[in-house]
């Protein structure tokens, strides 16, 4: 145990020296998550809609005028009929369109209430979803003032159309995504590196021939990246929180756990890729082609599964970060439990020990 | 060694610092034309850094310094354009073939389409390598590696070739072999600059330094070392000079 | 016996690297195996260590067959590879700290053992392994090698790319350990380095030329050596070459060292041949061979014997 924990120590004393490695290790996560993040729900402006006033009077001309006037919106045209609305749509200039339905300032005066539709090109999900949430926040705004000068409540009903993409795949994607990205990259592509760098220096020959065991020689390489990759997560989770609003509805014990779970799934491919090369180049192009790219590609993290032809859809099974991501949205967004994601987990257990075993093999006590 | 002799590379007061270090310290020393010039040392004496600065790499701190002909400070595309150089760790490429790296360094050094042509057919013809000419410098052995190597850093007639650890590893026939080569240079009026673990090397130079510390220890012909230490052998010179001041310094 | 070596053959990719080397070192022994680049001898330590599985023949260290016990052999064995493993990003004593813990010892319990070779770099053992000299690095990579007192210590080249006055010291230090009781096998390329050694063999191309004291391979050596020198050395050594009685005429130092197919009046007639070819300060005698001229004689009787086979 003692030459264990003495290897461990190694470990850790190689990557605080390398500045290369700490900034991937822990630059690396916080970049990411801001790049994302920003570039992602950046603020909007300028956005052009088209209104379908059906009703013209005061209250619609007062509410539209408030809605252009905001900032955020310009009015690219006013249309006649619902027939119009697909056409503007597909223009592309226009990302949102306002409905008031025929009599509204009347029937806010009888009923107290009244629909507004909005319509919102969701194919790009993010903006649309912005979109929503500021059109629906002033015209929130315009219900409390109206309701303080008149006295009587009255209510809109707001009705929300997303064209193109109705579930809006995308927002609160990119948090999950980064995290199954960075999770894999931190564990498979630097324990790769460091243990490939030690077939390279020549001292990986002398801790062969050391009476070290080879389980011993991988875990104590592994060792070190298990904690930093979990801290990695933890990083990720909290920035999510505190930054972007991201919720963890579920059980964060579940969350953690099931981290763990995918960080081994990550060192089990690591160790797998540093058996099959013989230099930290390859170790590195390896990893970035076979790890980073079908994450970013195939897991559905910037790319809806439904709409990849049938071929790609069948890969993404084969990519652990879409179990993942599907695992880790569920307890954050929805706070199901175990019960809900026991199949994904599953799966990434199964391929854990399946990487795990081919390593295991394949990892040679000898140097051929 | 009565004729006037012409110098190729004169050193006067070379300093080479880093930081506080001194790498090269005061150094002073003239290497003829035609002459196979040993420059030895021990690890970390300051070999490598003379012989980047005589190749025009780097700079000196200060000094004044003249490599065929041309001033080390504003003059270095005319020095490496006289100049060949050859070491042990980078020699050819192995990916690409025989005729192709001839190809590529007489390129590198501004020989017609025609010159090279030529050239590579007669060097191949030399070193019997014609058989070869399309195969990749890996599947080549390492003697006939290094005597092409060899070839080739001298491919635009130099007037001076830089040789660093030239024949690390290779078996006592070869290495006697790449000898030869470096004496047939020599007879064509190439100056050769050699770097070498293997004291016996020492003694086919004509002229051999020693350096210590930064500082050159000694210089001379090997028989005139030998007299003055009264010793058989260049390896006991050498160890007499460098042991002074065992593996402190780095 | 500390080690015997049976028959052993390996090949990477239809290559053959080691040609059927048989050969035995006795404990406490200094053995030296002795040849160039690609000789074999990295492979053959590797099979040696443990490291590599020999396509045929045995291989026992102390009693112990290499492909059944490795576990135990890697207790017994020190083994200093070829480019002195060390990290370089540890200082020195962490790096001799974290050998020592994983062959489960301390510095403090074996610091008697390598005391002689790292008290000489313990000044500076605060500094990072990469930011040695060369001869300091052999040391220290050889301090990590001994730190679990191995029975047999397997040096790859230790010497290779190290100055003059570090390869004298290093050799001093192969001694003293010998007389501690460690049995020692160390490869080399510098033929120079054979006398050093009890025993050598000499290695080229996977074939083992001769196995003995470096005094009995000089012994063997049949022909006679004639010390040739003239006042111009390359003219000396293309004339010798050129004359038609000549087997081999390679410089040695200020001198070339020629055999002659016909032992008859040898030095009168090279004296005579010279002269004609306008040669002044001629000297020549006939000397004792050293292990180079020995070597580079088995290497041409192997090429000889391979041609014809």
């Amino acid at each position: 145990m003692k030459r264990f924990w003495g290897f461990v120590l190694k470990e850790f004393l190689h990557i605080f020296r390398d500045p290369r490695t700490m900034l991937i290790l822990f630059g690396m996560p916080i970049v990411q998550i801001l790049l994302f993040g920003y570039v992602i729900t950046n603020e909007i402006k300028d956005i052009k809609i088209a209104i379908l006033d059906q009703s013209k009077d005061p209250v619609t001309i007062e509410l539209t005028n408030k809605i252009i006037s905001s900032g955020f919106f310009i009015l690219d045209r006013n249309i006649k009929s619902m027939n119009e609305v697909e056409d503007v749509f597909k223009e592309g200039n226009v990302r949102q369109v306002i409905i008031f339905e025929s009599g509204f300032g009347r029937k806010l005066k009888r009923e107290g209430t009244a629909n507004i539709q909005l319509i919102a090109d969701a194919s790009d999900a993010n903006t649309a979803n912005l979109v929503v949430h500021y059109t629906m926040a002033i015209i929130d705004d315009f219900v409390r003032e109206q309701n303080k000068l008149t006295g009587s409540p009255i209510q809109f009903i707001p009705e929300v159309r997303m064209l193109y993409n109705n579930e809006l795949k995308g927002v609160y994607m990119f948090i999950p995504g980064i995290m199954a990205m960075i999770l894999i990259l931190v564990s498979a592509m630097m324990t790769s590196i460091s243990i490939v760098r030690e077939k390279e220096l020549g001292t990986m020959e002398t801790l062969l021939v050391s009476p070290l065991r080879p389980a011993q020689i991988i875990l104590g390489k592994v060792t070190p990246y298990i904690a930093l990759s979990f801290i990695n997560a933890v990083t990720i989770i909290i920035m999510g929180n505190l930054v972007f609003g991201m919720p963890v509805q579920g059980s964060i014990i579940l969350l953690l756990a099931e981290s763990i779970l995918y960080i081994l799934l990550g060192l089990s491919l690591g160790i797998l890729i540093s058996t099959i090369t013989k230099t930290q180049q390859n170790a590195m192009f390896i990893s970035l082609f076979a790890l980073m790219l079908p994450t970013i590609l195939l897991s559905g993290f910037i790319f809806p599964i439904e709409n990849m032809p049938k071929i790609l859809q069948w890969l993404s099974i084969l990519m652990p970060p879409r179990w993942f991501i599907t695992i880790i949205k569920n307890i954050m967004l929805k706070g199901t439990g175990l019960m809900y994601v026991w199949k994904e987990t599953l799966i990434l257990i199964v391929m854990t020990s399946v990487f795990l075993g081919l390593s295991i093999r394949k990892f040679k006590i000898r140097l051929e | 060694m009565s004729e006037q002799k012409e110098t190729i590379i004169t050193v006067r007061n070379l300093v080479k610092k880093f930081g506080n270090f001194k790498a090269n310290d005061n150094l002073n020393f003239e290497v003829f034309k035609g002459e196979i010039f040993g420059f030895l040392g021990a690890n970390g004496a300051g070999k490598t850094t003379t012989i980047k600065i005589l190749c025009g790499l780097w700079a000196p701190t200060s000094g004044e310094i003249k490599v065929a002909g041309f001033d080390i400070y504003n003059q270095t595309e005319q020095i490496k354009r006289n100049i060949g150089y050859m070491s042990q760790k980078f020699s050819l490429y192995e990916d690409i073939t025989v005729f192709e790296n001839i190809r590529l360094f007489g390129g590198i050094y501004g020989l017609s389409r025609h010159e090279i042509a030529h050239r590579a057919a007669d060097l191949m013809h030399r070193l019997d390598l014609e058989h070869s000419r399309d195969k990749l410098i890996s599947s080549l052995p390492l003697g006939w590696r290094q005597k092409l190597a060899f070839s080739v850093a001298i491919l635009h007639n130099p007037k001076l070739v830089f040789l660093d650890e030239p024949t690390g590893g290779v078996d006592p026939v070869t290495r006697r072999k790449f000898w030869d080569q470096i004496y047939e240079a020599a007879d064509r009026g190439i100056t050769v600059f050699v770097t070498t673990h293997y004291m016996d090397e020492a003694e086919y130079c004509d002229r051999v330094s020693i350096m210590v510390d930064g500082r050159i220890a000694d210089l001379d012909t090997p028989s005139a070392l030998k007299g003055k230490y009264g010793v058989k052998n260049m390896n006991e010179v050498f160890l007499k000079i460098a042991r002074i001041k065992p593996d402190q310094n780095n | 016996m500390a080690l015997n070596i049976n028959n052993i053959h390996k090949s990477f990719e239809g290559l053959q690297a080691l040609n059927n080397i048989t050969f035995s070192v006795k404990e406490g022994e200094l053995f030296g195996l002795i040849g160039p680049d690609g000789a074999g001898k990295t492979t053959l330590f590797r099979i040696i260590t443990t490291l590599l599985l020999p396509d045929r023949g045995e291989v026992d260290l102390f009693g112990l067959d290499v492909l059944k016990n490795y576990k135990k052999i890697r207790q017994l064995v020190g083994y200093m590879a070829g480019r002195f493993s060390l990290y370089h990003d540890l200082t020195v004593e962490e790096n001799l700290k974290f050998y020592a813990t994983v062959f489960g010892t301390t510095i403090e319990k074996n610091y008697d053992l390598i005391k002689d070779v790292y008290c000489q770099i313990e000044p500076f053992k605060t500094r990072k392994a990469g930011k040695l000299s060369g001869g300091m690095k052999q040391k220290l990579a050889l301090s990590c090698a001994l730190i679990h007192k191995p029975r047999l210590l397997v040096l790859d080249e230790p010497t290779t790319g190290v100055d003059a006055v570090s390869r004298t010291e290093f050799w001093d230090m192969l001694k003293r350990l010998q007389k501690k009781g460690i049995t020692i096998l160390v490869s080399t390329p510098y033929m120079d380095e054979a006398s050093l050694c009890n025993r050598v063999g000499l290695i080229q191309k996977g074939n083992l030329l001769s196995v003995n004291k470096p005094e009995n391979i000089i012994a063997e050596y049949q022909r006679e050596l004639l010390s040739v020198s003239s006042d111009n050395l390359y003219k000396l050594v293309n004339d010798l070459r050129n004359e038609k009685d000549t087997h081999s005429a390679f410089l040695f130092g200020q001198s070339v060292h020629l055999t002659r197919k016909d032992r008859k009046e040898s030095v009168k007639q090279v004296i005579k041949y010279l002269r004609d070819k306008g040669h002044g300060s001629i000297h020549i005698n006939v000397i004792k061979p050293g292990i180079e001229d020995c070597f580079m004689d088995l290497m041409h009787k192997e090429d000889e014997f391979l041609l014809s086979g």
